[in-house]
């Protein structure tokens, strides 16, 4: 009999995500596999190794339905749970630095239905102009250009992959600012 | 003739109370305490330091009544499940009753007080700041229920205060909070503060109070910051405070573009530093930093920094006295390889995940694992959770770390089988209990059977705490344990077919231990009711919800106590007898 017992508020964020797709399409949870489609690597300074990932998991037995919430488990004090704010899906919540900004700050992509809207609230969060984004020259009319470490641990600028893709591998932000930010725009 | 048979004994009990002085360890001294009763008499007379394991199982006044010369106070409340919110908020632990009885009988003697798992109110740390004059040391861990008011009262009252150290605790900081650094007197005088630990207190803190602080404490030794305190604000405390041994950084993330401190020195010039934690927000730029001070640390708790493997090599390569090490699986397996490659005297090892859902593939598995055994033979304690384990590689670190005391592994997938061969975790848990002959403490966790407690009730036979959660097939499993541990204390089970037989095995053991928890098992309500009856010292609380029908068990918390059960339960717990 599994424990009911619930002392845990639990918001449910998902009733009023954004979504790109139209109402009543599936939303993507799975990471599309990188070889399947291109993605821009514009260079930076440190790129850090790929974790290896493993040969896929077999699947065990009698296993319980895998979205299930278990209250307890795994057995993380929610002293720990709250100071790492995991994604649950009830949020992704990134770290978004700007150079020579004291203090990072935190934001909610799934809040967020595209770059424009993005792009938008950073502007506004950090009392600047980010300017236009195009394929080849990145982004020109400022001297300020998002960029984003993915999944891989490598520095992308923001706005080279589909928005969806970029939701789920995005793990920070960082606005950066002067020369930097100008070498990022040039061709790969 | 009977004047100096009565100053014979009189002199028989001053040696007594001198050589029971030297007697520290408390195991010790229960032992003498039951030789005979005026054996009794002199321990309680001497004994200052009092450790009780579980708040409920003696009242404060039989407590004070009995020892009436207390130094320092230890005492646990909450089992250890309600960390992961098993149990109601409310439920109890109430450190109230117990400051009122610490205040009225120890005034003169009480120096210093820790807690753990219990819940204390800003009246409670008023209370105590008033009452206990030479009161110097406070450590609270993993406690509840205060706010930054109660700091401030410690902080303006406790003239002698010496340690303050929150661990991990749940300060209430939304509303009205209080400048409490500032609450130290503001004087030209020294403190006598050796040890500040405040990174759970998650509000923005007075700086400049703090930096002033810092600077007139020429003894401290111990400072954990919280996130609000920014790495440039860290560069000026270290300045401050060089002689510091152990050092929680705060955020590690500010930066600046123009003038950056250089932060490196900072770290090169605090010689002394032996421990690091913190890193709550880090930028890993910055990591570079820390390295002067790598060759001296024994600990290094990177539990909060979400850094890959590249990044901890970086770190690691450096760190080759390392006893204790806390990361997180972002470092992947090749993190995992490199601190096995390098922390030879590697002692204690914690390894917790980013992301803790179940379905996910996981950074982690049993390479690193096995790598870790293979590197730190002197392993004595880990804690490492994953989402792939083998047998195999169980079975390999209870070859290599024959030293182990604590083997806690969380398989993270419920029911999860050896990834490699699809068998259930047996064998592996099986070699642990076999091989490790000084293990006190086990966690098992992945597909278990009846078979993997057969193993612990036959091998286990120095095992104090056991953690078990969705395992075993039947009461067998159970009853294994029950009749094979003699040396159980401490039980905590969830979501396992343990019934009412399994319970009833039980029964010659049950005053031998601390406590038992069973939720989500098979136990029934009568069966509860008979251990009751059978076992008056026992108290069993029985918490359902909504959903349980009257005869099931939701949890059964039991415990043995030498007084009547608490009155202050909460209603959706349920006390039989």
């Amino acid at each position: 009999m599994e424990s009911s017992v619930t002392y845990e508020n639990d918001l449910n964020l998902k009733a009023t995500e954004l979504r790109l797709g139209p109402p009543g399409t599936e939303e993507e949870k799975s990471v599309p596999a990188p070889a399947a489609v291109r993605t821009h690597k514009r260079p930076l300074n440190e790129t850090s190794e790929e974790c290896t990932s493993k040969g896929s998991n077999a699947k065990h037995g009698a296993a319980p339905p895998p979205k299930a919430k278990i209250v307890g488990w795994p057995p993380i004090r929610s002293y720990r749970k709250n100071s790492l704010q995991e994604n649950e899906g009830a949020g992704t919540y990134v770290k978004v630095s700007m150079d020579g900004a004291p203090y990072l700050r935190k934001i909610d992509l799934r809040v967020y239905g595209a770059y424009t809207q993005l792009l938008k609230a950073l502007e506004n969060m950090f009392k600047l102009t980010i300017g236009e984004y195009s394929e080849k020259e990145g982004y020109k009319g400022s001297e300020y250009a998002p960029t984003y470490e993915d999944k891989d641990g490598d520095w992308m600028l923001v706005g080279d992959v589909p928005w969806d893709m970029f939701v789920t591998s995005c793990k920070r932000l960082r606005i950066m600012k002067g020369s930097e930010a100008r070498g990022l725009g040039c061709g790969v | 003739m009977e004047e100096s048979s009565a100053k014979a004994e009189q002199v028989l009990e001053n040696v007594l109370e001198t050589v029971l002085h030297f007697l520290t360890s408390r195991r010790d001294r229960n032992a003498a305490s039951l030789v005979c009763k005026s054996w009794y008499r002199a321990e309680a007379l001497t004994r200052s330091d009092l450790f009780i394991g579980n708040c409920y199982a003696v009242s404060p006044r039989r407590a004070t009544g009995r020892f009436p010369c207390l130094r320092s106070l230890n005492i646990k409340g909450k089992p250890r499940f309600a960390d992961f919110d098993l149990m109601p908020p409310d439920w109890g632990a109430h450190f109230s009753p117990w400051a009122e009885a610490l205040a009225q009988s120890y005034p003169s003697s009480l120096r210093s007080l820790h807690l753990k798992r219990m819940s204390l109110t800003d009246g409670d740390l008023t209370l105590l700041s008033h009452s206990l004059p030479l009161f110097q040391d406070l450590l609270l861990t993993s406690s509840e229920g205060f706010t930054t008011a109660g700091l401030a009262a410690l902080a303006s009252n406790c003239a002698l205060l010496r340690v303050l150290d929150l661990v991990e605790c749940l300060v209430h900081v939304h509303d009205d909070v209080v400048d409490w650094i500032s609450s130290f007197p503001d004087t030209h005088e020294h403190t006598r503060l050796e040890s500040l630990v405040f990174d759970c207190v998650d509000c923005p803190v007075n700086f400049d109070a703090l930096e002033r602080l810092v600077a007139r404490s020429p003894s401290l030794r111990r400072l954990r910051l919280n996130r609000y305190v920014s790495m440039a604000q860290l560069h000026r405390l270290m300045h401050r405070a060089p002689h510091l041994t152990h050092l929680g950084t705060g955020s590690f993330s500010a930066s600046e573009l123009d003038p950056e401190p250089d932060y490196a020195s900072a770290f090169a010039a605090s010689k002394s530093l032996v421990c690091l934690s913190g890193f709550r927000e880090i930028w890993p730029e910055h990591l570079p930093a820390i390295f002067p001070a790598c060759a001296n640390l024994v600990s290094l708790n990177f539990s909060y920094a979400d850094i890959n493997a590249d990044q901890l090599k970086s770190v690691i390569r450096h760190c080759h006295k390392l006893q204790t090490f806390w990361v997180l699986d972002s470092v992947c397996d090749e993190g995992l390889q490199a601190v096995a490659e390098t922390c030879k005297d590697l002692r204690e090892l914690r390894v917790f995940p980013v992301n803790a859902r179940e379905e996910i593939e996981g950074p982690v598995s049993e390479v690193g694992f096995e790598a870790i055994s293979r590197g730190c033979r002197k392993l004595q304690s880990i804690l490492f959770f994953c989402q792939r384990m083998t047998n195999a590689a169980v079975v390999a670190m209870s070859n290599n770390c024959p030293d182990l005391v604590v083997f806690r592994l969380c398989i993270i997938g419920r029911y999860r089988p050896d990834a490699e061969t699809q068998e259930p975790m047996d064998e592996g848990f099986g070699a642990i209990v076999m091989n490790c002959k000084k293990l006190t403490r086990l966690a098992v966790s992945g597909l278990l059977t009846d078979r993997a407690f057969g193993y612990i009730g036959t091998y286990g036979k120095l095992i104090r705490t056991l953690s078990v959660a969705f395992a075993g097939d039947t009461d067998l499993g159970l009853k294994y344990v029950l009749e094979g541990c003699p040396n159980l204390q401490k039980l905590e089970i969830r979501d396992s077919p343990f019934g009412d037989g399994a319970l009833r095995s039980g029964l010659h053991h049950f005053y031998n231990m601390r406590f038992l928890w069973m939720s989500s098992c098979k136990l029934t309500r009568q069966a509860c009711q008979e251990v009751a009856q059978t076992l008056p010292h026992l108290v069993l609380e029985v918490i359902n919800s909504e959903e349980h029908k009257a005869d099931d068990i939701g949890i059964l918390y039991m415990y043995r106590s030498l007084d009547r059960p608490r009155d202050d339960a909460p209603k959706v717990v349920t006390i039989l007898h």
